[in-house]
């Protein structure tokens, strides 16, 4: 860990969701702290809950009841504009899938999340440039993604992630489309970004290999989580 | 790269539909250019006619001629300034698809009944009221024939029939006019009354109009009635109205223009509407895991609906744009071959800004639905999982 201080805190998290007349929980009182610089990984059953706690982590899903503070504010309460201002400056994704733009380059893919600062163009090209850089994918700035492997679209999709330098990085099962040698090269990457550079990463995962590069491994189940130790 | 760069590498990432689309708005667009251009080419008449002046012809219509000695009693009707009669010649230039709009006028009165319209140099002027076989011919007429003053021609007539047996007139064109301010007509010729009348085989001593310039435009009506009630049971009735009734009804002889365009380009748009609603509707649902991106990375619901609206906004504009550029393109070259019947075969400002507001009001019309379902994107339903 890069440092310890308390980055979110879940108190009495819950969410729950209504199937006809039947109300399900998915957790109840959930109550947990994550530091600056931790690397998770969130494991756990099909249907735990694991994508909805990072959607509520990520402000893109609000809690049926509880709190969610990071850096000490609450954020499950904010509008739907303050919480998409608050993801463009503190979160980064990064989806299973990619989800790039397939009509964009790589380098306007990673710039996208540039276009929501103050940055002239020019200090918007060497941020991109230096995101590339760090994912290794330089050379190939001009390609679309239709044009790039599974792998290297999703060294793509994690320039963008980091391009605005968020606080958090959310990763949902980066590795879940991938085969084992691109998977270890990415989760190697995630390993470099949050040793190096100190970046907060939570990441979803069914892969235990995966899972293994967290620094630390909750299990969700049932609505609770089991943590699992690591050096 | 800005949000420009993304509406357009929007519009254009089915490059075919995309440009499909634009025909269709550009096809709907030229059409509104090409009718624009006639309806001001057939309501030019209408839209120089001055207040004081009153037309009257023959009650039945305007092609049944009156008897000449209408033209003394009119001119004895209180409130009339001036009495100018004129007649059809129904003339054409060595052959008969070469048609030329020509009147047999008295020329003293029917450039006193126009004083400001048509505007001739003193000289020609002078040399038209005093030569028998003088004509004077309106700038657009003359520069598609290639005209000047000294020229002589032979004009033929598909009424009339000279008494030397043939339907040829000879006439010397002792002047060439203009109009003040480019909005008066300029496509006919004027040729001296008596000179036609005294050379008819047949249909002598009459006329089929008298422009009249009263002393106030107030006095219209009293004037209108008084003339009517003059003739009123002879056997040549007579119907005075306005010069812009008069000409709207000539018009009308062609069709009712306003209305045929209003309902072909109305159809034109409610089809491109439909069309252009519906793809961009589903356009905009193909990328609806694109757009939940877009707000998971912080784009805000108004910026995104921003950004399909333009993107629908800039597709009417192209589409739109380029339609009336075409429109504007086909008139040029059109007017030329139809100065002689048509002059001002042209787009006005007026249809130009009409045209942009139209391009607008698509653009927002297709585009609102949408910008509102792109607005109402939920993430987490939009992808499942992040």
């Amino acid at each position: 860990m890069a440092d310890a201080s308390e980055l979110y805190e879940l108190k009495g998290l819950s969410k729950r969701y209504t199937r006809g007349k039947e109300t399900v929980a998915i957790f109840d009182g959930l109550d947990m702290t994550i530091s600056q610089g931790d690397f998770i990984a969130i494991m756990g059953p099909s249907g735990s809950g694991k994508t909805t706690l990072l959607n509520l982590l990520g402000g893109i899903d609000k809690p049926s009841s509880g709190e969610v503070l990071f850096e000490g504010q609450r954020i499950d309460n904010l509008s739907q504009g303050r919480l998409a201002k608050w993801r463009a400056k503190n979160a980064g994704f990064i989806f299973q899938f990619y989800n790039l733009m397939p009509t964009l380059t790589a380098a306007q893919n990673v710039e996208l999340p540039l276009l929501l600062t103050n940055l002239s163009g020019k200090a918007r090209k060497e941020r991109v440039k230096t995101a590339l850089d760090i994912v290794g994918m330089v050379d190939r700035a001009g390609h679309r993604p239709g044009q790039l492997s599974g792998g290297q679209q999703q060294r793509v999709a994690i320039a963008r992630a980091i391009v605005a330098d968020p606080k958090v990085l959310l990763a949902d099962e980066p590795t879940g489309d991938l085969d084992r040698t691109t998977a270890d090269e990415i989760l190697q990457t995630l390993q470099l970004l949050n040793k190096e550079l100190g970046k907060t990463i939570i990441m979803v995962t069914h892969d235990p290999e995966a899972a293994s590069y967290a620094a630390r491994e909750l299990h969700l189940n049932k609505g609770r989580f089991e943590e699992k130790g690591k050096v | 790269m800005n949000d420009a760069t993304l509406i357009r590498k929007n519009l254009f990432r089915k490059r075919l539909r995309a440009i499909l689309l634009m025909v269709s708005i550009l096809v709907a667009f030229l059409i509104f250019g090409v009718l624009g251009a006639l309806q001001n080419a057939f309501s030019m008449g209408s839209g120089t006619a001055a207040q004081e002046r009153l037309v009257t012809v023959n009650r039945i219509n305007f092609t049944v001629a009156l008897p000449y000695a209408y033209w003394g009693r009119i001119q004895q009707v209180e409130g009339v300034r001036n009495a100018a009669p004129a007649s059809w010649f129904g003339g054409y230039y060595q052959e008969p698809q070469n048609f030329v709009q020509s009147f047999a006028v008295d020329p003293e009165t029917y450039l006193a009944a126009y004083p400001t319209e048509i505007v001739l140099p003193p000289e020609e002027r002078a040399a038209f009221l005093e030569g028998r076989t003088c004509a004077v011919v309106g700038r657009a007429l003359a520069n598609q024939y290639d005209w000047s003053t000294g020229d002589r021609i032979p004009l033929m007539s598909n009424i009339w029939q000279n008494t030397d047996g043939s339907q040829a007139w000879e006439l010397d064109i002792c002047g060439v006019f203009d109009d003040t301010e480019g909005t008066y007509p300029t496509n006919y010729l004027m040729l001296h009354y008596e000179y036609f009348n005294e050379s008819l085989l047949f249909g002598r001593d009459s006329f089929h109009w008298i422009t009249i310039n009263t002393t106030d435009p107030a006095l219209n009506d009293q004037v209108s009635q008084d003339i009517d009630a003059l003739f009123a049971n002879s056997s040549a009735e007579t119907s005075t109205t306005t010069e812009a009734a008069f000409n709207e009804a000539f018009m009308e002889q062609f069709g009712n223009i306003g209305l045929i365009l209003t309902w072909v380009i109305g159809a034109a748009f409610a089809t491109i509407l439909m069309i252009v609603g519906t793809t961009m509707v589903m356009a905009v649902n193909e990328r609806t895991r694109e757009i939940a991106v877009l707000k998971t990375l912080g784009f805000t619901a108004p910026r995104i609906f921003r950004m399909v609206l333009w993107e629908s906004l800039l597709l009417s504009f192209i589409g739109g744009l380029i339609g009336l550029g075409l429109a504007s393109l086909a008139a040029a070259a059109a007017s030329g071959a139809l100065a002689g019947f048509l002059p001002a075969f042209g787009l006005s400002l007026t249809n130009i800004v009409t045209a942009l507001i139209l391009m607008a009001a698509l653009g927002i019309v297709t585009g609102i639905l949408p910008a509102y379902n792109a607005m109402q994107v939920r993430i987490s339903e939009a992808l499942g999982k992040i």
